[in-house]
């Protein structure tokens, strides 16, 4: 773990309302190059403040009020609910070629072509290089993979994702997972993955932090967080998850 | 796929369909079409002049050479009519240009920028709504003399209010949606989001307050004119045509009642349209 030098390091990083309410309290992680950190715990456990705060991304009302974020790469973000991450009234393709445009500093011709690029590379049907189309017009996965393409068109050394499979059917799901991990693999980026599906995090990253509360209260290497969890929480996290009957009688067995 | 579904569906139903779907709109916009019909087209219409007076006909009820009559001095009441028409609706229409432009713009520095920008701008909003709208509207007139110049004035000054209410609430909201953040985070330069992105969202709730709103302007003009202090009389306009028929009012009260019905008519056409645009944008 200690392996790189860190490219992202988050130092007791605490935040509160500006009424004075604590939502997170020293929070300290670092994630190296190519890394992937999971960041799981249930709904309102601060994990998604903490993954906006690396953007300066924390609604109006909430104020960093200490520790630090260190960092010297870009990231990008994607977002839960792919739909009300594209604006309703813009063709994808022509969202897609501006951010190109404006963060790869090419000419609007080159941008549109790098757009078709990365609609290919992210597996999008070829009609929408023909012809353009509304996010509305789009499936939850398509519209998350435009949002993804839009992420990668930022270059980023770092993508953080805010649960980017909760809104969408289970076979997308899957389907999301692997162009995201097949992305890693080919791009090299690092990731911070929040969700609070146990499962998907600890297939897409090596480490695992567990909050609750605002708090880290466990972390560890996956695999080994999962089948030795120390804090009562973590176990509690994962009891939580309903098995499926059938495996449970042949586990039975 | 439900994708290839949902594609078909909305090809085939294109804009005029939608339309056709909407008998609000539909209606709505047949009645203005006809009106603004009638009001380009009146000199091929009436064969009179609105100003061409005939002492020997006054005061003649309906009939096939006068189709609505005519009034004290003799004129076709008919041809007043669509001349007037032409008047109000062209005042109507000019009159609300800026002020839409700029309540839109206005309204969507507010809400997009928010802090001091929004402290101004909804501080101005909140004074002038203060003021009833027909004092300002009355002062202004006399100060400016009478005549359309005064309505101009008010407009500018009062009637973007309305507009920028309406586009910094929605900015406001569309603000706090993750697609307005994600622009920003992806480098995207403010004046770009709030042009490209904010405004065809809010245009829509936009035009449809400016169909209310045109409604209200058009019974200002018109109130304006019946105290006297609008346009000014050879010129016809329904509001003086009203105050003039009023001496009549018991012999020949028609004089008074069609251009009285000629804005209620104008109000129900706006009126249908604005809720037939809403009705089709809700729909999307």
């Amino acid at each position: 773990m200690m392996a790189t030098n860190p490219i992202l390091e988050i130092e007791n990083l605490s935040l509160a309302t500006s009424a004075g309410k604590s939502l997170v309290t020293n929070v300290n992680f670092s994630l190296g190059k190519g890394e992937s950190l999971g960041l799981v715990g249930e709904s309102g456990s601060g994990k998604s403040l903490t993954l906006r705060s690396i953007l300066g991304l924390l609604p109006r009302g909430v104020e960093q009020v200490g520790g630090a974020i260190r960092s010297d790469v870009r990231s990008a973000m994607i977002f839960q609910d792919p739909r009300g991450a594209l604006d309703p009234l813009c063709p994808v393709v022509r969202q897609l070629a501006e951010v190109v445009y404006y963060r790869q500093n090419v000419s609007r011709k080159a941008s549109r072509t790098i757009a078709l690029e990365l609609l290919e590379m992210l597996g999008l049907p070829d009609s929408l290089k023909q012809k353009d189309r509304y996010p509305s017009q789009l499936s939850g996965g398509q519209c998350q993979r435009i949002v993804i393409a839009m992420a990668l068109a930022c270059k980023p050394g770092i993508l953080l994702c805010d649960e980017p499979t909760t809104a969408l059917d289970v076979t997308v799901q899957k389907q999301i997972i692997d162009t995201i991990t097949r992305l890693q693999q080919e791009l090299g980026f690092a990731m911070v993955f929040v969700t609070h599906n146990l499962a998907i995090a600890s297939t897409m990253c090596s480490t695992l932090c567990v909050m609750k509360e605002g708090q880290i209260v466990e972390r560890g290497e996956s695999l080994s967080l999962l089948q030795n969890p120390q804090h009562s929480y973590t176990q509690m996290l994962i009891h939580s998850v309903l098995p499926l009957p059938e495996l449970e009688r042949g586990a039975g067995v | 796929m439900n994708t290839t579904l949902l594609d078909l569906q909305q090809e085939n139903q294109g804009v005029l369909k939608r339309i056709l779907n909407t008998p609000s709109l539909l209606v709505g916009s047949i009645m203005f079409l006809l009106l603004i019909g009638v009001a380009v087209f009146a000199p091929f219409i009436t064969p009179f002049e609105p100003s061409e007076q005939n002492l020997y006909a006054i005061l003649q009820p309906p009939s096939s050479e006068h189709w609505l009559g005519t009034d004290q001095l003799g004129r076709d009441l008919f041809t007043r009519l669509i001349y007037a028409a032409r008047t109000d609706l062209k005042i109507m229409v000019l009159a609300e240009i800026i002020p839409f432009c700029t309540g839109i713009f206005l309204g969507m520095l507010a809400g997009y920028y928010g802090k001091w920008v929004d402290t101004v701008i909804s501080l101005v909003t909140d004074t002038f709504i203060a003021f009833p709208f027909y004092l300002i509207v009355i002062i202004v007139a006399f100060a400016s003399g009478a005549g359309q110049k005064g309505i101009y004035i008010t407009f500018i000054l009062v009637g973007w209010i309305v507009f920028a209410r309406v586009t910094r609430g929605l900015s406001a909201s569309f603000r706090k949606q993750e697609w307005v953040a994600s622009a920003q985070t992806m480098g995207i330069p403010g004046v770009k989001i709030i042009l490209r992105h904010l405004l065809p969202n809010v245009l829509p709730q936009a035009v449809v307050v400016l169909m209310t709103d045109m409604v209200g302007l058009l019974v200002a003009i018109v109130t304006l004119g019946y105290l006297g202090i609008g346009i000014a009389p050879p010129t016809p306009d329904w509001g003086t045509m009203i105050s003039d028929g009023q001496s009549f009012i018991t012999t020949a009260w028609w004089l008074s009642a069609v251009p009285g019905i000629a804005v209620v008519y104008t109000g129900i056409a706006l009126s249908l349209v604005g809720d037939g645009l809403a009705d089709l944008w809700r729909r999307k």
